[in-house]
């Protein structure tokens, strides 16, 4: 278990107090000056040897991606903090956002100084009212006390921080809508390359990147980037907040080590499964995006990105949704469908056709109402939709109804078996 | 199902004149310093959410040609954006616009049973604005609380951990004007683990 002096979240739920003076007793801000005298490539390149990788769902080595960004393009540099979070089972941002939002604020200034980034916008959904106003007096605090503005900290770095609200789409947490979206235009992805880093928020070099990547790089460069990287296993290193909801006694949001066996993280956070582990039917280990993992694989798999990719699913953003055997597993999936359907942006065919048919097909299938084939076809068309549209919102369409298939096949056969034999 | 926040068609009230309220036309240039000078069109999902709030909740054919002027864009730029997001409602809603989450996190933990609640205690179908204007129900897709699931949204606010009884509460106290408690309901501090669960 992660011990307590290695967390970098003291106030993920928000019992001291969020503003700047419990913020400073917590170091936050504290020698923020020195940080930014490291100068921007040391940053790069601690933040590169703590091999910390996105978290925001892909798992993007987070000092690469940082390393992207041109010295001197002539144009003003962007950094763009994702907090549209909006993958179903995810609730960690929100919390960093409420209860530690300076935390947040001083990885916007050392990040986008790294990236030569005068100007940083935090894209936050708009559904987080009390967040966002939260995170709007953290602002005016900073300002106020000239921890960003004009001559930053004092380090001589101009850095301005706004905040702009979102309007409820899901695919604006993808890097380029939400690119579009913030230059007022609707949320559809744009085609890559160009990337981001060579041309992106109005056309300048922009970095888009997760809430909790950035909270967590100003305690990286504090403590060493060698602190960082001896938690968890290599290119799985440090601390991950992981959000547990479904069927758990106790669903909540918590700070461990990276490669926690999920049994574990379950039982020691969450109070266990409803009904003790035995009771267990499936895990969706990283969001609605990825395929979910049956009981047996469930005993011994670990939290980390490698790991679960192993098992054919992924850690996404780490929000472990829980289903005990109380539950009507097609049901779980065909709602995430739902979902899909919901919030295609209608851009490519694929997914706006796709998502929809996949839906439809996904409901029937609760009652058994289909034949043996249709499964063979509703695969068929995932794979049709994998990897054939811009963004990766078909592939996460996708995904969730193979794993289904993967591991949960026989029970829609007997369900078209028993539905068979009621018709007859 | 209906949502006022996902259809396309645009209402265009009788005899209404959509005008800035004096405070918010100062909240105007604050927002439009944020983006470059030259970009003051990125400021059109935060005028149009000024201007819902200025609306009761909805926006009107008027009040999105006032923001298109504002930021000087054409006004179908306006409503591509306006039909996109959901938050922004083309239809009038009631003064409670009660949002239940529905999804999978939501819904493994009881969400259903609360969509059964609000249509009893607000006398109104899913997707519906009830009679007296009080409510429109709907039910929408992950809000992010998953942790603090099943939950809900009314207005502004976010309102977690429920049960059918809770939730039946805070929907008759919102009838009879009183004030009720947001966050979760069983004063449990944001998503920390601690609390008791018997389903």
């Amino acid at each position: 278990m992660l011990k307590e002096k290695d967390k970098i979240f003291k106030n993920l739920y928000g019992f001291e107090d969020w503003k700047l003076e419990g913020a400073k007793k917590r170091g936050i801000w504290s020698n923020t000056k020195e940080l930014i005298k490291m100068g921007s490539e040391k940053i790069v390149e601690e933040i590169k040897n703590s091999q910390l990788r996105g978290r925001g769902g892909a798992g993007f080595p987070a000092g690469l991606k940082w390393s992207f960004m041109p010295k001197d393009s002539g144009k003003d540099h962007y950094l763009v903090v994702n907090a549209d979070e909006s993958e179903p089972g995810t609730c960690k941002d929100r919390e960093i956002m409420r209860n530690d939002p300076h935390l947040l604020l001083e990885g916007c200034l050392v990040a986008a100084f790294a990236m030569h980034a005068h100007t940083c916008y935090i894209y936050i959904r708009g559904e987080y009212y009390s967040e966002s106003s939260n995170l709007q007096k953290a602002i005016d605090e900073a300002y106020a006390n000239n921890l960003v503005g004009k001559n930053a900290c004092g380090t001589g770095w101009d850095f301005d921080i706004y905040l702009h609200r979102g309007a409820g789409a899901y695919i604006c947490g993808e890097e380029t809508a939400l690119l579009e979206s913030l230059e007022g235009k609707k949320g559809q992805p744009r085609l890559k390359p160009p990337f981001p880093a060579g041309a992106g928020l109005y056309g300048c070099p922009t970095t888009v990147t997760n809430v909790e990547t950035v909270a967590v790089s100003p305690t990286i460069l504090r403590r060493g980037s060698k602190w960082f990287a001896d938690l968890g296993s290599p290119n799985n290193t440090g601390t991950k907040i992981f959000s547990i909801s479904g069927h758990v006694n106790n669903p909540c949001n918590v700070e461990e080590e990276m490669g926690i066996p999920l049994k574990d993280l379950i039982e020691k956070h969450a109070g266990g499964v409803i009904g003790g582990w035995e009771n267990l039917l499936a895990v969706i280990p990283g969001g609605a995006s990825v395929p979910l993992l049956p009981k047996s694989i469930c005993d011994t798999v670990k939290m980390d990105f490698d790991s679960l990719k192993e098992v054919q699913s992924g850690l996404g953003t780490a929000a472990v949704i829980v289903m005990n055997k109380s539950t009507d597993i097609v049901e779980a999936i065909a709602r995430l469908s739902h979902f899909y359907k919901h919030e295609s942006c209608g851009q490519c065919t694929p997914c706006r056709e796709g998502t929809g048919w996949m839906y439809r097909m996904m409901e029937k299938m609760i009652h058994g109402n289909v034949e043996h084939q249709d499964i063979d076809k509703i695969l068929d068309v995932t794979k049709q939709i994998e990897g054939h549209t811009i963004c990766a919102l078909g592939d996460a369409a996708a995904w969730p109804i193979q794993g289904l298939f993967r591991h949960f096949r026989p029970e829609i056969e007997k369900r078209i078996q028993e539905r068979n034999r009621r018709v007859a | 199902m209906h949502h006022p926040g996902t259809n396309n068609k645009v209402y265009k009230k009788i005899n209404d004149n959509f005008e800035w309220s004096s405070e918010n036309f100062k909240k105007i240039s604050e927002i439009i310093k944020k983006y470059p000078s030259n970009r003051i069109q990125s400021a059109v999902i935060p005028l149009l959410d000024l201007a819902q709030r200025q609306n009761n909740g909805w926006l009107s054919k008027n009040s999105m040609e006032k923001v298109a002027e504002t930021l000087s864009m054409s006004y179908i730029r306006v409503m591509e954006v306006a039909t996109f997001y959901s938050m922004f409602n083309l239809e009038p809603i009631g003064k409670n616009f009660v949002q239940i989450c529905r999804t999978t996190p939501c819904w493994l933990r009881g969400s259903d049973k609360l969509s059964k609640v609000a249509q009893e205690v607000c006398e109104t179908n899913i997707g519906e604005t009830s009679d007296d204007e009080i409510f429109t129900v709907v039910e929408v897709e992950c809000l992010g609380a998953c942790c603090n699931a099943p939950m809900v949204q009314i207005n502004d606010d976010y309102y977690e951990d429920l049960d059918e009884e809770s939730f039946k509460k805070i929907l008759q106290d919102l009838k009879d004007n009183k004030s009720i408690k947001v966050g979760s309901q069983i004063g449990r501090k944001s998503s920390q683990p601690e609390r008791k669960f018997d389903a």
